[in-house]
């Protein structure tokens, strides 16, 4: 208890400048838990999805088609339950800047294959019946303030012309990670207008998706669906919806390594503010140390009071930069919105933060310990400042 | 009466450790600063050089970017007899119809597959892009399964290099040439014959058209022309912004990022700075008191504070801006999250990008200097040598 008093007392001794440190500790712990954030929301696709759904689409790349006829084909692959099938629809609501990831779907097998998105009945029965309906996450819902009933017009990139839709319904996410900012419509409302206006483009389906009756068989499914297309007009790739999210994942893996390179250059960055601090402090009181080793404390109770005195300012400025964590991050994934549908401050942040509190509070101190346990009496008596 | 700049520095020689935590904690931010300014500095020279002014991108209405277009080989017919389109070879309209589709590729390495893009020329496309230059090997044949490939994919996917194989939509393709296109985005694409590649990949539509412009000041003309054309759903950019337009989004996104992550990271080593100069001064209470009273005005006193801090600031500049210049070796390979594909481009750092560093860093030294060097000047002479 002694020392606990004694520690806190030496910490406050310069009351600016550990003030100063511990806010630096605090914003450097607060950006460190923030950018760790946004590469677990950059994963997010990839945490949300199921390992017993199989994404099925053009061996080519994505912005190829697979025939409608396929889904018969595949449907008739021993070990699959349930079959689906969109496109990426990629319309824009009125202005480029809003970026809602939107897709055609086939809806009755869609949602039955996705239980997480949760609609009340009544939505659902509307979705089915309705060719110009769609349905909207939560999330996405509530920045344009959409409302069902409301009307939303998209801008095809990919399908020329301006899409009318009914909003039938409003989806929440069973679970925490899944992406509530989606919007749904109709494949067949967009496969009509195709007919009549770009025959050709007509009956393509951008993506298969696949359940399968038992986890397991997952792999050697998608080996048979593959197997049963090869050398065809379309050849498929079929991997999980997990390995399919990773592949968009690792496209950008390089602004992902930049920011995890960056998130340890600012604990470097704070480690330096630290240990500028410990240096500083344990010269100042270089005679006193020469006192307690003249009355006779030993080595390593000089360097735990060191080593002390660090961890406890680190350890206060992580508790703070901590706790600012969760409402600055609540605010910035509110402000980033739709970028990142999930962004949830994750208890392996929390842990690393507290690790790097650590590390960085006792290597800070290392230096400093180390030449006062080193130094002579009469030298450590004779510096002053 | 000023005191001599050796004051300033010398004090710094004194406490080395500290100064040396100090200036370590600067120079890595003015790294990080650095190496932001240089990363948007490479994709915007990336992209201006990849456009040329005068050149005219022609896509179907709405479909923002190549690769989403389609245009009807009826409507690139009517698009070619434009008036204001330059004369080429043997007087035909200086034009390309060019069919731009994504692959998948596995790179060398690491095996996973990345978006490419794979784009259909014509006899036009090669002279209307003057900064793609071939540097090894021969143009593909017209009507033969041969490619070339840009020298970031020869040198970063598999199968890329020249007399080697790709294979995709049921045929082999061999590499016959490797071009250079110098710091633009065409590196990251692989070129073939566009009516054989339409024929390839099923799509028997063109993606863009481009043209030269006859007069650079035609251009207004000719875009009213083709966009209230009735036959026509088409769109028309000149080339510098249609490039411009496409990474907009990846531009933003590293604006965005680099300069939260700065503004975080400077707060830091202002505070570093700032305790740095406060015990330097708490230190030397006696020695400003004993300067003081030999006369040396609070200006004076304030100014040797100030110009210490700056020095800091100096010095973690230089260090840092030193480990950035190096940061020109590297390319960085990302996805465009606009057109799903490969974009590479280098840290390219300029003057500007220099000095506006050093600039940063003198600043940190300043806004972390200024406080404690005013409580230097503000002190009270007797008090000041009482203290000892």
């Amino acid at each position: 208890m002694l020392v606990l008093r004694f520690l806190l007392r030496n910490v406050f001794r310069h009351k600016l400048r550990t003030f100063l440190t511990i806010t630096g500790i605090m914003i450097a712990i607060l950006s460190f838990g923030l950018l760790r954030t946004v590469i677990s929301a950059w994963y997010a696709g990839v945490e949300a999805s199921s390992s017993s759904r199989l994404v099925t689409r053009n061996s080519i790349s994505i912005i190829f088609y697979l025939p409608l006829s396929y889904k018969e084909k595949i449907r008739q692959v021993d070990g699959v339950k349930q079959i689906s099938y969109g496109n990426w629809f990629g319309g824009i609501y009125i202005d480029e800047k809003n970026f809602i990831p939107n897709f055609i779907v086939e809806p009755k097998t869609y949602l039955d294959l996705y239980p997480e998105f949760v609609l009340t009945p009544e939505e659902r029965a509307a979705f089915l019946r309705e060719r110009k309906a769609c349905i909207a996450g939560r999330k996405v819902a509530a920045k344009y303030g959409w409302k069902v009933g409301d009307t939303i017009t998209l801008r095809g990139t990919i399908f020329p012309g301006n899409w009318e839709l009914v909003l039938r319904g409003i989806y929440s996410g069973k679970f925490k990670t899944t992406d509530e900012s989606q919007l749904l419509f109709r494949w067949d409302y967009v496969n009509e207008s195709l007919r009549k206006n770009y025959p050709l483009r007509a009956d393509n389906v951008g993506f298969y998706v696949i359940g399968v009756t038992h986890p397991d068989l997952a792999s050697s499914v998608a080996v048979a669906i593959d197997q049963n297309f090869r050398n065809s007009i379309a050849e498929t790739i079929t991997e999980t919806e997990k390995a399919f999210q990773m592949g968009f994942v690792s496209m950008s893996d390089a602004i992902i390594m930049a920011i995890q390179l960056v998130s340890f250059v600012v604990i470097v960055i704070i480690l330096v503010v630290v240990a500028n601090t410990m240096a500083m402090t344990v010269r100042e009181r270089m005679a006193e140390y020469a006192i307690f080793k003249t009355l006779g404390f030993q080595r390593w109770r000089i360097a735990a009071l060191i080593f002390g005195e660090s961890l406890m300012l680190t350890l206060l400025g992580c508790a703070a930069g901590i706790a600012l964590t969760y409402p600055v991050s609540k605010a910035f994934g509110a402000a980033m919105g739709t970028f990142f549908p999930v962004f949830n401050v994750a208890r392996e942040t929390i842990y690393m933060d507290i690790a790097s509190g650590l590390v960085v509070g006792i290597l800070a101190a290392l230096i400093p310990a180390w030449r006062t346990v080193n130094i002579s009496i009469a030298e450590a008596l004779r510096k002053t400042g | 009466m000023k005191l001599p700049l050796a004051y300033s520095y010398r004090n710094l020689l004194t406490r080395r450790l500290t100064t040396l935590f100090t200036t370590l904690g600067m120079a890595l931010v003015v790294f990080v600063f650095a190496a932001i300014l240089m990363l948007a500095e490479g994709l915007k020279k990336t992209l201006v050089e990849t456009g040329s002014y005068d050149n005219v991108v022609v896509i179907r209405k709405a479909s923002n970017s190549e690769v989403q277009s389609g245009i009807e080989r009826q409507q690139a017919s009517i698009v070619e007899t434009q008036p204001e389109i330059a004369s080429g070879l043997n007087g035909r309209p200086f034009l390309a119809k060019e069919l731009v589709v994504l692959i998948n590729l596995p790179k060398r390495g690491s095996n996973r597959p990345s978006l490419v893009v794979i784009r259909g020329i014509d006899e036009n496309s090669m002279a209307l892009r003057p900064q793609v230059q071939l540097i090894e090997g021969r143009m593909p044949r017209a009507g033969s399964s041969e490619i070339i490939a840009g020298t970031s994919i020869a040198k970063r996917f598999r199968g890329g290099g020249v007399g080697e194989q790709l294979r995709f939509s049921m045929r082999d393709w061999t590499v016959v040439g490797i071009f250079d296109a110098g710091n633009t985005g065409y590196n990251s694409e692989i070129w073939g014959d566009a009516d054989l590649l339409m024929q390839a990949f099923r799509r028997p539509v063109y993606s863009s058209i481009i043209f030269k412009l006859r007069e650079s000041s035609a251009f207004e003309a000719v875009k009213t022309r083709i966009e209230s054309d009735p036959r026509l759903t088409c769109e028309v950019r000149r080339e510098t912004k249609y490039y411009a337009d496409q990474s907009e989004m990846m531009a933003k996104f590293l604006r965005i990022l680099g300069m939260s992550l700065t503004v975080i990271f400077s707060i830091g080593a202002i505070i570093g700075a700032m305790i740095t100069m406060y015990a330097s001064v708490a230190n030397r209470t006696a020695e400003i008191g004993t300067l003081r009273s030999l006369g040396f005005h609070r200006r004076s006193i304030l100014a040797a504070f100030v110009i210490e801090a700056l020095f800091l600031g100096l010095i973690g500049g230089c260090i840092g801006l030193f480990f950035a210049a190096f940061l020109q070796f590297f390319t960085v390979s990302t996805v465009n999250f606009q057109t799903f594909s490969e974009l590479a481009f280098r840290f390219t750092l300029t003057a500007g990008i220099a000095l506006q560093s050093l600039a940063f860093a003198l600043g940190m030294g300043l806004v972390g200097g200024l406080l404690p060097a005013i409580r230097a000047a503000r002190m009270n002479i007797v008090e000041a040598l009482r203290t000892s």
